[in-house]
């Protein structure tokens, strides 16, 4: 049977094949992130990716939505992967698991499902986790060739299902702090940045191995920029804005301010700036807004890592920006056809 | 080279133009029966001046313009009129019309083509006639705007309180599938441009644009011709293929650069749109006093002979799928292009509807649910008026069904599509949760209801739909108020009209009972008929907007034809939520609402 209603045609284009090709393009962080600290973050993501389908499912159920429609839509799998992605993946097992079951289950369904959550859900997951299990939070694996031991595939699996670690081989010497955090630390000791990014952890940018990781990020994301996934304004406003702010500071006083490049490959600047800023379900709807949107969350991480408690300062500045997006879209209406005042000229001249 | 502008957002459809251009426009054979609908245009319906049993010649008048914004409607071709009643006819709300029966004798017996009864006369020098007059020959021959929106050419031409400086004729024709202009333009384009010609001299505009999209360039190519060989100075521009390019206020922008302001006429920025049948028509009916019997239609989609052909106004949707060779699978029929275009209803057993209405009230259940359970599709009987531009025979196939619609999941993609600069998935949630004063608020009423963001929507949501829903909604919840305003309106034309008849009566009392008879409100030249039509027009306005829930016109009618119109309209009550209809539309003034 043909369409019923105008237009008869439409797009070939779904919300399952645009997540599926937000999925494709964490493919090359993933496999620096593999490449760099080994098989563990396959793990993580495959336990999240369960637990977002498992939990969708099940909330779909409850909700009494048809279940296999909406499951198709990728939107739960991304919520996983992301989450995965922003945590440490040598954690145990269950890490990933309540934070993906609280973001899908609690952030995603309790606020309507698909489309009408104010929060992003994979921020969400990440800051229960940070508040509830800050130890387990911290533990993040060392890149290969900096630590005095190496875990294999099946170590590292023991670890996060049974919690044990081979004989002789201390939680320390295969972790370490992230290198935001570390130079963190290292500030309150008085050590100047210049010295502190001499430490064999930190590589050209940032920090050695997760600089690769934010690099193959940038790369996934000039992919959906390229694809017309997402629009240019949330990365070139939260890049600019974080550049930006870290750039005054630094030029103020480099002693005590890391320079605007290190603060764009380190943490989940780059995953944000392309993968989570960008959710257009929890992000604002007018283009300026979006820059508004971005600028804002950029500016408030730069704080957070800067001045704030936290480590990273991404999911708190996503969560506090999604706070303000209703606001943010009321006051950024562009001017309808015919209600402009005047008509703007946007002469195209013809060959 | 003239500079271009741009407006904002629009789609790139796939065209498929290419089938029913591979041969010229041919002329369908005379049908069997004809069903002339005496509402072919935006406004009043003709008023029927013929009875059953009557014989009538090719072009003579069947239907006189009623009020301020109607026009005619003649006999497409010569025969018995067999019956005049309520009949099944393209319209949204699928409700049946007042038309018609025409059973043709064969032999295309004309009017004398200056007939007194009709008041046409033929080539005359339009340089040295009166705009007046010459507008009073378009109302009479019926020639109305050709793109979709069908409003009477010769309201668009009367004098404003502003100069028109650009006059544009509108070839863009963006809808896809459709080729009927391309093909008018490639095979008439001297016709056309003469037609510009006159069209210009009545608006005593500066300069003329004629608009075609650069994906017609054989069109282009004769038009530019047509131009040069007589000598005008109007230019012919190629604009970019993008859909709704063709919409009257996006082509003005395109052009000009102007923006018709929200809720203003083209004409308010000193700017006049017509499509370009629309001129050949004025200059077939001011060159050769020939009203508009036929229009060009496009039989396309799920057929073996995609093809234009000239079909005589009142032929049935069969005849021209028949020529079209609709395939099997075929289980719809759209008039109108994929984006804009409305589909029509099937009818079940393929019964002839009598003359009298009789297949309305089985009509109506399709019309309001869409239901389509037939195994086999049975010809439809509704008959191509002057808005159909373009049959498409849908299936399966070729137009699958979209799938079912997930959550808007505000990726903005529909508002980078919108040619009016909405938020569309903002006024889907508002309409979607009934919050109408807040759509109101977000500009619904400004969307022109191109399809645009529909057809980019990844969740498939069919936010056209909503938007309809909505605006009947509000026209409905409004209507108690203007019932009320019109009653106060009527009220004080009617002792207007008192005094002035009083007047009259000392003053002329001799040629008063001739002057009252013969008054028709556009039609006359005195100055107090001036008064009375600037009243008129207010009223037909404002009727326009609310004429889902206005009765129409129902004088001189027959008692049983009454009474029918008195079913329909308690029927039409009913279903007035989906009674969306493009003339009821806030901008039906500009012609073209897609093409
Ligand atoms: S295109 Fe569809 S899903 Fe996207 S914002 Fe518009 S309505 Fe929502
Ligand atoms: S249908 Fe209306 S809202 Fe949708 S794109 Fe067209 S003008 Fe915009």
């Amino acid at each position: 049977m043909s369409a019923l209603f105008s237009p008869f045609i439409s797009k070939p284009d779904t919300v399952s094949a645009i997540m599926l090709r937000v999925l494709l393009a964490l493919l090359p962080g993933i496999a620096l992130y593999v490449w760099h600290f080994g098989p563990a973050i396959l793990v993580s993501i495959a336990l999240a990716s369960l637990t977002a389908l498992g939990t969708e499912a099940l909330m779909l159920r409850l909700r009494n939505r048809p279940v296999r429609h909406f499951l198709g839509d990728n939107s739960a799998l991304l919520t996983g992967w992301l989450l995965a992605l922003s945590i440490p993946p040598l954690a145990p097992w269950w890490l990933v698991v309540v934070g993906t079951a609280f973001a899908i289950a609690i952030a995603k369904h309790l606020y309507g499902g698909l489309g009408n959550n104010p929060f992003n859900p994979a921020m969400i997951g990440y800051a229960v986790l940070i508040i509830s299990f800050p130890a387990q939070m911290t533990h993040w694996l060392t890149p290969h060739g900096l630590g005095p031991v190496e875990l294999g595939l099946l170590d590292q699996l023991k670890y996060m299902f049974v919690g044990a670690l081979p004989p002789n081989v201390t939680l320390d010497a295969v972790t370490m702090a992230t290198p935001l955090d570390t130079l963190k630390t290292r500030l309150h000791l008085d050590e100047p940045v210049g010295q502190i990014l001499e430490m064999p952890i930190y590589g050209r940018l940032a920090g050695h191995g997760s600089e690769m990781v934010s690099l193959g990020f940038l790369l996934g994301g000039l992919y959906l920029l390229a694809a017309r996934i997402i629009t240019w304004h949330v990365p070139v406003a939260f890049l600019g804005t974080l550049f930006a702010a870290a750039g005054i500071f630094h030029l103020a006083d480099p002693t005590h301010y890391a320079a605007p490049l290190f603060h764009w490959f380190s943490g989940a600047a780059m995953l944000g700036a392309f993968f989570i800023l960008t959710d257009p379900v929890t992000g604002p709807t007018t283009n300026k807004g979006k820059l508004i949107f971005a600028a804002g969350a950029g500016l408030l991480t730069y704080l957070i890592r800067a001045f704030g408690s936290f480590p990273d300062g991404m999911a708190f500045a996503t969560l506090l920006m999604n706070i303000c997006v209703p606001l943010i879209v009321l006051y950024t209406q562009p001017p309808v056809f015919g209600k402009k005042a005047k008509a703007s000229g946007k002469g195209k001249g013809q060959p | 080279m003239r500079t271009l502008y741009q407006f904002h957002g629009g789609i790139h459809p796939p065209g498929n133009k290419e089938q029913s251009t591979q041969s010229g426009i041919a002329r369908a054979p005379l049908p069997s029966r004809l069903v002339i609908p005496f509402r072919q245009h935006a406004g009043e319906a003709a008023k029927p001046i013929v009875r059953v049993g009557d014989r009538v010649l090719k072009g003579q008048l069947i239907g006189m313009p009623v009020g301020f914004i109607s026009s005619a409607v003649h006999a497409s071709t010569s025969g018995t009129i067999t019956a005049i009643g309520a009949q099944p006819i393209a319209h949204p709300s699928g409700l049946p019309d007042l038309c018609a029966t025409l059973i043709p004798d064969g032999r295309e017996e004309w009017i004398p083509h200056a007939a007194p009864s009709t008041s046409l006369r033929t080539g005359f020098d339009y340089r040295n006639s009166d705009p007046a007059e010459l507008r009073r020959q378009l109302r009479m021959s019926g020639v109305v705007g050709l793109g979709g929106a069908v409003f009477p050419s010769d309201i668009k031409l009367r004098p404003g309180n502003r100069k028109i400086d650009t006059l544009i004729l509108n070839g863009a024709e963006c809808e896809p599938y459709i080729t009927c202009d391309d093909m008018l333009m490639r095979e008439r384009a001297a016709e056309i441009v003469q037609g510009a010609e006159m069209l210009r001299f009545m608006l005593e505009a500066g300069e003329v644009l004629i608009g075609i999209e650069d994906n017609k360039p054989q069109a282009i190519a004769a038009m530019r011709q047509a131009v040069a060989d007589n000598g005008f100075s109007f230019e012919v521009v190629a604009v970019p293929t993008i859909y709704p390019g063709g919409s009257a206020k996006q082509l003005i922008r395109v052009l000009t650069g102007l923006e018709v302001p929200s809720g203003k006429l083209p004409t308010d920025i000193g700017v006049q749109c017509f499509n370009v049948a629309t001129a050949y028509s004025a200059y077939r009916a001011l060159a050769h006093g020939e009203p508009v019997l036929s229009r060009i239609v496009t039989i396309t989609g799920n057929v073996r002979r995609a093809q234009n052909f000239e079909v005589l106004l009142g032929t049935p949707v069969r005849d021209l799928v028949a020529l079209g060779e609709a395939l099997p699978d075929t289980d719809r029929y759209l008039m109108g292009g994929p984006m804009m275009g409305l589909p029509l209803p099937l009818q079940h057993g393929g019964a002839e509807p009598s003359g009298a209405g009789g297949a309305a009230g089985q009509l109506l259940p399709q019309a309001a649910g869409f239901a389509s359970n037939v195994s086999q599709l049975p010809p439809t009987d509704i008959p191509l008026v002057k808005a159909s531009n373009c049959i498409i025979a849908a299936s399966g196939r070729l137009f699958p069904p979209a799938p079912p619609a997930l959550p808007c999941i505000r990726c903005m993609r529909c508002a980078e599509a919108c040619p009016a600069d909405l938020q569309p998935m903002d006024l889907f949630w508002f309409s979607q949760s009934k919050e109408f004063d807040k759509a109101q608020q977000f500009s619904l009423f400004d969307c022109i209801e191109c399809g645009a963001c529909s057809y980019v929507c990844p969740s498939h949501i069919p936010l056209v739909q909503y938007f309809q829903f909505a605006k009947s909604e509000i026209r409905a919840r409004e209507h108690d108020q203007q019932a009320a305003d019109h009653a106060r309106e009527r009220h004080e034309f009617r002792e207007y009209r008192f005094e002035r008849e009083k007047q009259e009566k000392a003053e002329k009392l001799a040629a008063r009972e001739q002057a009252a008879k013969q008054a028709q409100p556009a039609a006359s030249a005195n100055p107090a008929d001036a008064m009375q039509q600037k009243i008129q027009a207010a009223i037909a306005r404002a009727r326009e907007q609310a004429a889902a829930s206005q009765p129409k016109n129902t004088d001189h009618l027959t008692a049983q034809q009454q009474a029918e119109i008195a079913e329909i309209e308690a029927r039409r009550a009913h279903i007035h939520e989906l009674a969306k209809s493009a003339d009821e539309a806030p901008d039906n003034h500009s012609e073209g609402r897609s093409q």
